[in-house]
């Protein structure tokens, strides 16, 4: 007699339990289909709530790589002059150049810059100098045959190659041999070879500089990067190309005056050295190094007529300057995505309100609070990844039309774009969540009455 | 278990052979908007038996719907009790009663209430979902409750590319799903036209004979006529509950 009704239920609440594993996949298909369709069924107004994520995550990508190739290059200017090198460079001092340049007065000698005996202090005194390569550069035309070109030769030592990481493309570099004899051999630049030899290959042919011939035993390769680098550190009237010869030889056939006719009349100026390329052994000390230097060449001259550049210190700057540029751009980004996010949270408020008897009906049917919220959430998610997604193949497509388009180096790195679309998909979670909870939160009875 | 007293006193003929499949014992259900206080249901009891064809009539503003949200699980009583398969649903949390509704209760609405971007087995199948059965056996079951109302040949539409009396069905299929203890409906033949309106009616009779439990909300006589117990409400109380003879 009144008894409850037992046997005849139906598959009872323990069967939540059941099939758990197939219903996971089950879950996760059917939630996701849901959302991809509701996503598709308001088409134009998703597209425009993801426009904020895809801009985001596009500006982040394509500036990052920007960014980052800007100061690839910078560092590579650096880096060929060498990270353990200190730069010492003669310049004219400023007084001497502007009553030089007045042009009244007696033919003028000015005498400045680095002596033989500048270097030679700073190597015997300096510890952890472990070489120091100096150069002359005198403006001189070079003659193979009717061919001519003014060029930069540059009298130095023989390990000026591999103290910039200036490779040869044939040939050799001159050696020590003929280093101490003086010898008339010369390596060209790339740029030289190519506009005195057109047609046949250097090597072993002899150039004429003034009225000396030299042997071309060696050919550089092009200049490219380390030439900007040059340019950048300082030899601002450098000639298009140059070539080199033993410092001996320099000395020996140019001497060490020049005579320059200028519009007030002559002009001579004596200058031992132009430039030095100082090697520390320790890549640690070499700002410390510079500093001594500095003290040396300030006691030993009057004027300063001098300029010490130390790579190093210039990559540390160009990668400090590259990391402001990372978090500028990273602050941009992070500012668009956040405005995106907030587009995406609208959206999904407005799609909780449109769908208040969708959620009734589910509650009504036995979805628990966690269901809804999983759903809307994934909705959200959806939404905010596959703004990520277009954000990414654009942000990856855009470097690629600027190094076409403006030939800038772009660097596309790995870490971007998943950073930009992981980011995009928590902008989806962090925003979805408010919105969810208020779809689970609805009172099911109100739900149920919604228009 | 306390099972509560039987409340047979406006039921005529009780039926000893029957079980009880729910019971509210005194419930009032009150309503507060601001400072006001409206008491829309004042100490209801009755009990509700296995194999019953219930309808509920009353004018508007007696109780009818609050008492359906009660027995539906969507709302709770303020006072007294309300035990669905012999478990006392005031002491559920709320994922409890979720599962509760989703298990036991089959509801079907005057509006349908289908959700219009799922075809007629997704539809059927929700409630499976929520239970957490499988694909295939949700797919399973909902095909062959499609087949039983008579839709097997449009498993694959969409709710508005069905007639009312189509998408009714849909919903009473979905109703069945979890082959509930109770089917609750709420003006199920409101929103029809008088033919497709009969053959849910039809429908119902045919549950009724297979011996499911149906509680109808309604303002039709045409349709309480069908019942076998027939429970009158008037300002929230129960003025007539009568048995009619099978």
């Amino acid at each position: 007699m009144n008894e409850w009704v037992f046997d005849s239920l139906p598959p009872a609440p323990e069967s939540r339990q059941r099939d758990r594993r197939s219903r996971f996949g089950w879950r996760i298909s059917q939630i996701t289909r849901l959302g991809v369709k509701s996503i598709f069924s308001h088409g134009l107004r998703s597209m425009l709530t993801v426009l904020g994520i895809v801009i985001g995550v596009a500006a982040v990508i394509a500036m990052l790589a920007v960014s980052e190739g800007a100061s690839f290059e910078a560092q590579q200017q650096f880096r060929d002059l060498g990270a353990n090198n200190i730069l010492v460079k003669s310049v004219k001092p400023v007084a001497v150049e502007e009553s030089s340049r007045l042009g009244f007065g007696p033919p003028q000698a000015i005498v400045y810059g680095l002596t033989h005996a500048d270097i030679q202090t700073i190597s015997d005194t300096i510890p952890g100098v472990s070489n120091v390569i100096s150069s002359r550069i005198v403006k001189k035309n070079i003659w193979n045959l009717g061919n001519s070109m003014n060029v930069d030769v540059v009298g130095t030592a023989v390990d000026y190659p591999t103290s910039r990481n200036y490779g040869l493309r044939d040939g050799r570099f001159f050696s020590e041999s003929e280093m101490r004899d003086h010898g008339n051999v010369v390596v060209l630049s790339q740029e030289a070879a190519d506009a005195l030899f057109p047609f046949e290959n250097p090597l072993g042919q002899s150039v004429r500089i003034d009225s000396d011939y030299y042997d071309v035993v060696g050919i550089m390769e092009s200049e490219g990067f380390s030439n900007l680098g040059q340019n950048q550190a300082g030899a601002s009237n450098s000639a298009p190309a140059r070539v080199f010869i033993p410092l001996t030889a320099s000395r020996s056939r140019f001497g060490e005056t020049t005579t320059r006719q200028t519009a007030g009349g002559m002009e001579s100026e004596t200058v031992e050295l132009h430039e030095a390329v100082i090697q520390v052994d320790n890549q640690e000390t070499v700002i410390n190094v510079g500093e001594v230097i500095d003290q040396i060449l300030q006691r030993r001259h009057k004027n300063v007529d001098y300029t010490i550049e130390i790579p190093l210190a210039l990559l540390r700057q160009a990668e400090e300057s590259a990391l402001r540029d990372q978090i500028v751009a990273g602050a941009i980004a992070g500012i668009s995505l956040l405005v995106g996010g907030i587009g995406i949270m609208n959206i999904m408020l407005a799609s909780v309100t449109e769908r208040t008897r969708e959620i009734g009906i589910r509650r009504a049917l036995g979805a628990r609070k966690s269901d809804i919220i999983t759903q809307f959430l994934v909705e959200a998610v959806i939404l905010s990844a596959v703004g990520g997604l277009i954000g990414v193949v654009l942000g990856i497509t855009i470097p690629f039309f600027i190094s076409t388009f403006w030939g800038m180096t772009t660097i596309v790195t790995p870490v971007a774009p998943i950073l930009a679309f992981s980011i995009s998909a928590m902008i989806g979670v962090i925003f979805g969540i408010y919105p969810s909870i208020r779809a689970a939160d609805m009172d099911p009875v109100e739900a149920l009455r919604h228009e | 278990m306390p099972a509560p007293q039987a409340n047979s006193g406006h039921a005529t003929r009780p039926p000893e052979q029957q079980l009880r499949v729910a019971s509210v014992a005194d419930v009032s259900k009150t309503y507060y908007m601001g400072t006001l206080e409206v008491e829309v249901l004042h100490g209801i009891s009755l009990d509700f038996y296995g194999g019953d064809y219930i309808s509920i009539m009353g004018p508007s503003g007696c109780g009818k719907s609050t008492l359906m949200n009660i027995l539906g699980c969507l709302d709770r009583p303020t006072t007294g009790a309300y035990f669905l398969g012999g478990e006392d649903t005031s002491k559920l949390k709320d994922d409890e009663l979720s599962l509760i509704r989703g298990a036991r209760l089959g509801f079907v609405f005057q509006s349908y209430n289908l959700i219009q971007q799922l075809d007629v087995l997704e539809n059927i199948e929700m409630p499976l979902f929520y239970q957490g059965f499988s694909q295939a056996y949700s797919h399973r079951a909902a095909f062959q409750l499609a087949e039983r109302v008579g839709l097997a040949d449009r498993i694959h539409h969409k709710p508005f590319e069905l007639s009312g009396g189509q998408q009714q069905r849909v919903a009473i299929a979905r109703a069945l799903a979890m082959d509930p203890l109770i089917i609750l409906a709420d003006e199920p033949t409101g929103n029809l036209d008088s033919r497709s309106g009969l053959e849910i009616l039809d429908l119902f009779d045919e549950l009724h004979e297979a011996g499911k439990t149906l509680i109808l909300v309604t303002h039709s006589d045409e349709l309480a006529e069908r019942t076998s117990r027939r429970i009158r409400l008037l300002d929230g109380r129960v003025e007539q509950d009568e048995r009619m003879g099978v």
